[in-house]
């Protein structure tokens, strides 16, 4: 550990104190002004008047070492102090207790720079309020020369040189990383600004990812969330996916290594869906929307790149389906007649969370004259009735995307979740003999032991409901499944962590 | 330059492979390229005269100058016509 204390040569006494990487701040208020402000200019007056009365004041400076006059400004003009900080106003004035402040005020307004500062009476003449100019930590390109300067250390990834003809998105895929599309080359500033989106260590492991079982840190999750064209705000959504993924009950291993069609579908729920502006609804597992594009994307670069499952290697699948390059939504949750899947899964209401699940793809569910629930359960019955295979129980799990019109028709008669499951399961229950090899003249079927019993579609646990779409089409969606329960997969719901 | 962060394991080695060498030169076009650094041509010569004993094509390239990396056209040029290159590195 370095300890350095900088000493302002006018008063003699330590100004900033930096400990481990980190600046800790005087105590007292803090200023942060660039001469290049109008609103810094103007304030000028107050900062003298604040200075004056000893209320332990401290400018920093970020371009003229001298401004303001009369205030003993600290040098800034390296950004250094600022960057820390993650000043974007100028003037930003700081209460700073214990090293850390407590209060912030961006711009000029007189009643808040009064009662921060406990000071009546402040730049008479001036005008009550004017906001401030930007601050040059956010000059164009200046975030991305911080980063490297103050916070290069913070990633270790082994750096990769391209040759001075080497187009670097071509080197992408020269190299494997793609999934057969282009990737946003990652570059050490990019995987900075990535590592922004999260509170986590750049170290910490976030799982151990198949079929190489790696120790996979946040650093590795944000290099290929870069690739997948992920924002930085996308990255918790990302790690809890990743995380979840690479849990024993969901074996991405085994999804990732069968001949099945198999691969991971992401379903957010909670207050981050809308912060970053996840689609729940028209086309909600469609194309278009830069969360869930790249979200479901970074899950499966994660699992190529880290993991080492790449298609005709590890990746055996048959046919595969197109979800595998990224499949990814949020639960419309305002709108739906139930509570959300992470509720029903045992999260709290509020909570932001992904469930994972293994689906094969999107079958669709055509149902336009339904008007009792009944009714529309009984149809939702006989396409659910063929996931995997129409003579096959117990075998396959699957998700229903319920859309706005069909959950219209179960809201308006009262039908809970947990009612519509029990229909169905009901409705889904068949003859052994039915199932059974051999009958109805089709080869596949169950093993001849069902023939004496009833035969359910669906394992307890193995019907999952959540509702998305747009509000026009009496269409839903089932996501079929993969070998279910602790032979294959489990759906998992993890929590996400800023 | 550009450098990039490898999103890997890190556990194949962070360089491209060579291109994989053939087996045998027998029925391949050979270019041979000439950096032009002195002298470079006399060496090429001599390696055109027993390649072509032995019964093999060969086309010959030259750099417009030593100092600079080929063009990118002439790297095209190369690639499409031959199966294998012998650089010239001579002084």
């Amino acid at each position: 550990m370095r300890v350095l204390v900088y000493i302002n040569s006018a008063q003699r006494r330590p100004r900033v104190l930096r400990t481990l990487g980190r600046v800790s701040l005087p105590e007292g208020l803090v200023c942060f002004v660039k001469a290049d402000c109008p609103t810094c200019q103007m304030v000028q007056p107050v900062l003298r008047q604040l200075a004056a009365v000893d209320a332990a004041l401290t400018v920093y400076t970020q371009d003229d070492p001298t401004f303001p006059a009369g205030t003993a400004p600290v040098d800034d003009t390296l950004l250094e102090v600022s960057y820390r900080q993650r000043i974007e106003i100028v003037p930003t004035l700081l209460r700073v207790v214990g090293g850390k402040p407590v209060e912030r005020l961006e711009g000029w307004d007189r009643r808040e720079w009064e009662r921060l500062t406990g000071i009546n009476g402040l730049g008479d003449g001036l005008p009550a309020f004017r906001p401030g100019c930007g601050s040059r930590t956010l000059d164009i390109g200046m975030p991305e020369i911080l980063a490297m300067r103050y916070d290069g250390s913070r990633i270790r990834s082994r750096r990769i040189e391209l040759g001075a003809q080497e187009d670097e998105v071509e080197a992408t895929f020269a190299r494997g990383w793609s999934d057969g599309l282009p990737l946003v080359p990652p570059t050490p500033p990019r995987v900075l600004r990535m590592l922004e989106g999260t509170s986590r260590d750049p170290q910490d492991v976030v799982a151990v990812v198949p079929p190489d079982l790696v120790e996979c840190t946040v650093e590795k999750v944000a290099v290929n969330a870069v690739m997948a064209g992920c924002r930085p705000e996308y990255l918790p959504v990302v790690l809890a996916a990743v995380e979840a993924a690479c849990t024993e009950a969901f074996n991405i291993h085994g999804i990732l290594a069968t001949t099945y069609f198999v691969g991971p579908v992401v379903i957010v729920n909670g207050p981050i869906a809308r912060e970053i502006g996840m689609n729940s609804g028209i086309n909600a597992l469609g194309q278009g929307n830069r969360a869930n594009a790249t979200i479901g994307r970074a899950l499966q670069l994660v699992i190529r790149n880290v993991g080492g499952g790449r298609p005709g290697e590890i990746d055996r699948a048959t046919l595969g389906n197109p979800g595998k390059y990224t499949f990814c939504f949020a639960e419309a949750e305002d709108t739906s007649p139930w509570e959300s899947l992470s509720v029903e899964r045992g999260l709290p209401p509020g909570t932001s969370a992904v469930t994972l699940f293994a689906g094969s793809g999107v079958q669709p569910f055509f149902d336009q004259l339904a008007r009792t629930p009944e009714a529309l359960a009984r149809s939702l019955a006989a396409c659910l009735r063929v996931v995997g295979h129409p003579k096959w129980g117990l075998a396959w799990d699957a998700l229903c995307v319920i859309s706005p019109e069909h959950g219209r028709v179960f809201r308006e008669a009262g039908w809970s979740k947990a009612r519509l499951r029990d229909e169905l399961g009901s409705i889904l229950t068949f003859p052994g003999a039915e199932m059974v090899k051999g009958a109805g003249g089709i080869a596949e079927g169950m093993p001849e032991l069902a023939v004496g019993a009833t035969v359910a579609k669906f394992r307890p646990g193995g019907l999952l409901f959540a509702h998305a779409g747009g509000t026009a089409g009496l269409f839903s969606a089932i996501i079929a499944g993969w070998v279910s329960g602790p032979a294959g997969t489990e759906p998992v719901t993890q929590e996400i962590r800023r | 330059m550009i450098e990039l962060l490898d999103p890997t394991s890190e556990r194949q080695p962070g360089h491209r492979p060579r291109a994989a060498r053939p087996a045998s030169l027998d029925g391949l076009t050979i270019g041979l390229l000439d950096i032009a650094k002195a002298r470079g041509d006399i060496f090429l010569d001599r390696v055109a005269e027993q390649l072509t004993a032995r019964g093999l094509r060969v086309v010959r390239f030259r750099k417009p100058t030593y100092t600079k990396p080929a063009p990118a056209d002439l790297r095209v040029e190369i690639r499409t016509h031959c199966d294998a290159v012998i650089e010239a590195l001579a002084d």
